[in-house]
């Protein structure tokens, strides 16, 4: 154990606690806040893993950017201070699922690398990213536009009354 | 890149948190408190508050669209970083990926411009 | 010998808890100064003294300010949100100094007989950090809005947030050519990058071309200058806090030490752009050209700081001319020029420097870029001439009457008389005169 690995073990653990957070608390805004310290978790882990770039880019996009359009999607419909009592929510089920399909992902993930050894890979720069993604990625990349595309276009038939 | 760059960036943050959270946290103790009931209701310039809808009340779906949009364009941003860092390597073929990529951005852009998603009245 | 991105992350801890403290007490002393600048310049812009009372020139006017918001009352509103309403200003505060941790100073310097350099670190993505500290600010001013539990807050702290976002795309997209120039995002690698200028070739002339990004690529320093105004909400962009309509935007709930710290946050990201324009686009450290002729030390051991200093006050002086000059835009103006001048135009400006750069690289001969050129303009003119959509025409009265589903609500007839009231009558009559 390392220093590294003992700091992404305290990280992960954050991560896990404030998504548990995120599902049980009652405050329909401060869910949001959880999600941000979640996702923020995250993009430390990725930078304790040397990507810094993606863990920055974590931070611009989902903290950044994501969660304020969560948190404007839940002030369109109700954003009330306080708790809120009214939310239905069938505990019993949603734990059987949530942790059964948690627990099971992370089984299956540590039983199929068990046997894996991986050394660190370079750091992950900004110039490495490029290159991989304008070099060896073109055609995931340029589906990507359309997904954009199809996502705004979304947007609008949703927000937009027929003119 | 090392992660000893990084020590001073959470030094700061340290320090400006615990700044902010010592300022915050004695703030109530060092000036007066005059209980006085109207000074706690919500401000609207001495008027009696509007009655807070139940829930919170509702907001303009035009504020979900300015986010989504910038979505969109914060992805296209963070494409844009890399690609122009490696630019001079990546050479012709790199500039007309972005300006196929830019375009097809730009076609949703255009669209969301002339259903009237850009403007505010 | 300047800094680059290997130098940095080696320092002692007590040269790192030292330099710490020193961008906190440059950042704390510089919103000071910066208040009493600004309430100076204005003041004078308007023929008046200004602050003039509390120490020479009224220099301690602020910090008196400071220490009087101090011992005032701390209000919480009844139906705050008191975990959230506590947060939001740390939450604003935290970002806005956290940004300035990568912004370089000066060259390396020598503290108690250590070499190091004089900015406090510095990581390849630099710049992104900026973005990502001014992105979390968003939250300090949507959840101070939220929390606050009144009116005019949320709706001022809902305005902001989105005038933010709108704004950030702008930057965001100002400084790719910057990325593109010097091929790096860590600060000090693009103030190297600066300094010295290049031979270029354009349509047969040879010519050297200054460092300075401002010069080279002059669209994006405006839109990012513009930009900037708009994301740290300042006049002509002040529309969270327009007084007029919001009374004070999303602080209207604040008091004492918690609206000190949102003020502290607005001019510390004031500060941060300013830093940030001139590492970017204006040579950082550097002496500008006159001075450079004055030998080599001008750019050596503590002189760059107080370069960085001089170009930082002369943006924050634009920052306060600029609101004492210009009204404030309606918030439709405001956000329809950033969604449709802006963006725009920085991504068209994008492309073009990308073209230019690889025909340039490419060694293209003169005739093809022309061809390039001249098709890329016209492309442009399309564009740009692209018939507008049509409003629908406006159907005149009768017609829009007549196609009005049955049982509407009767319209009133175009020649309404409207009845004198009897109280009009009678005073009218009281004024006759008597036969």
């Amino acid at each position: 154990m390392t220093a590294i690995d003992v700091m992404l073990s305290a990280v992960g653990l954050v991560a896990v606690g404030s998504a548990l957070a995120v599902v049980s608390t009652q405050h329909l805004v401060r869910a949001g806040l959880w999600l941000v310290v979640t996702l923020g978790a995250v993009a430390v882990e990725f930078l304790l893993l040397r990507a810094e770039f993606v863990a920055w880019v974590q931070v611009l996009i989902y903290v950044g950017a994501v969660v304020v359009l969560l948190l404007f999607a839940v002030m369109l419909t109700r954003a009330p201070i306080g708790r809120s009592t009214d939310l239905d929510r069938p505990i019993g089920p949603a734990l059987l699922i949530g942790a059964g399909s948690g627990l099971g992902l992370a089984g299956l993930f540590a039983w199929v690398f068990r046997d894996m050894r991986v050394n660190p890979p370079p750091t992950g720069s900004a110039q490495r990213v490029g290159e991989a993604i304008f070099g060896d990625w073109v055609l995931p990349f340029e589906v990507l536009s359309v997904l954009l595309l199809a996502a705004l276009v979304g947007a609008i038939v949703l927000s937009k009354k027929d003119t | 890149m090392s992660l000893s760059a990084y020590v001073p960036i959470v030094w700061l943050l340290a320090l400006a948190a615990a700044f902010g959270l010592f300022s915050v946290g004695i703030a109530p103790f060092v000036g007066p408190r005059r209980f006085n009931r109207a000074k706690l209701e919500a401000y609207e310039c001495g008027i009696e508050p509007t009655p807070q809808p139940i829930g919170g009340g509702r907001f303009p779906v035009k504020f979900y669209l300015t986010a989504m949009l910038f979505i969109i364009f914060d992805i296209e941003i963070i494409f844009l970083y890399p690609w122009a860092v490696s630019f001079d390597m990546l050479g012709v073929f790199g500039f007309f990926e972005m300006v196929i990529f830019i375009i097809t951005v730009a076609i949703a852009y255009a669209y969301v411009w002339r259903r009237g998603g850009l403007e505010w009245d | 010998m300047n800094p680059t991105l290997a130098d940095f992350g080696h320092d002692n801890g007590w040269i790192v808890a030292l330099k710490v403290v020193g961008v906190f007490v440059f950042l704390v002393v510089m919103t000071l100064f910066t208040i009493w600048y600004e309430r100076k310049v204005v003041a004078r812009m308007q023929v008046r003294p200004g602050p003039n009372r509390h120490g020479p020139f009224g220099l301690l006017q602020s910090l008196a300010d400071g220490l009087k918001l101090a011992f005032k009352e701390d209000i919480m509103p009844l139906k705050a949100d008191r975990v959230v309403f506590f947060l939001a200003p740390v939450i604003s505060t935290v970002c806005a100094f956290t940004a300035f941790a990568i912004i370089p100073f000066g060259p390396f310097v020598s503290i108690f007989g250590q070499k190091t350099p004089l900015q406090l670190t510095d990581i390849p993505v630099a710049v992104l950090l900026v973005l990502a500290c001014s992105g979390l600010g968003i939250y300090g001013i949507v959840l101070s809005g939220w929390a606050s539990g009144s009116t005019y807050p949320l709706l001022g702290g809902l305005r902001s947030s989105a005038q933010m976002i709108s704004y950030e795309v702008a930057m965001g997209l100002s400084i790719v050519a910057v990325f593109m120039m010097a091929g790096t995002m860590s600060t000090s690698e693009i103030v190297n990058a600066q300094a010295k200028g290049g031979q270029g070739e354009l349509f047969g002339f040879e010519f050297t071309y200054p460092g300075w990004y401002v010069l080279l690529l002059l669209p994006s320093f405006v839109i990012y200058a513009i930009s900037a105004v708009g994301e740290t909400n300042r006049a002509p962009f002040d529309l969270p806090e327009a007084e007029s309509e919001l009374v004070g935007g999303f602080h209207t709930e604040y008091s004492s030490l918690k609206f000190a710290l949102f003020f502290l946050a607005e001019y510390i990201n004031m500060v941060t752009v300013s830093a940030l324009a001139t590492t970017l686009f204006l040579g950082g450290w550097r002496a500008p050209w006159p001075i450079t002729q004055l030998g080599p030390w001008v750019n050596q051991g503590w002189w760059p700081l107080l370069w960085f200093t001089i170009k930082l006050l002369i943006l924050l002086f634009v920052f306060v001319w600029l609101r004492g000059t210009l009204p404030r835009l309606r918030y439709d103006q405001f956000m329809r020029f950033g969604w449709k001048v802006l963006i725009p135009a920085s991504l068209i400006w994008i492309l073009a420097l990308a073209g230019f750069k690889t025909m340039n690289n490419e060694n293209l001969p003169g005739w093809q870029r022309g061809l390039w050129i001249g098709g890329f303009a016209v492309i442009l003119l399309a564009i740009l001439l692209w018939p507008r959509k049509r409003p629908a025409p406006k159907l005149p009265l009768e017609e829009e009457v007549a196609q009005r589903p049955e049982g509407s609500f009767p319209l009133p007839p175009i020649d309404l008389q409207v009845p004198v009231s009897p109280r009009a009558k009678r005073i009218t009559a009281d004024r006759e005169p008597v036969q």
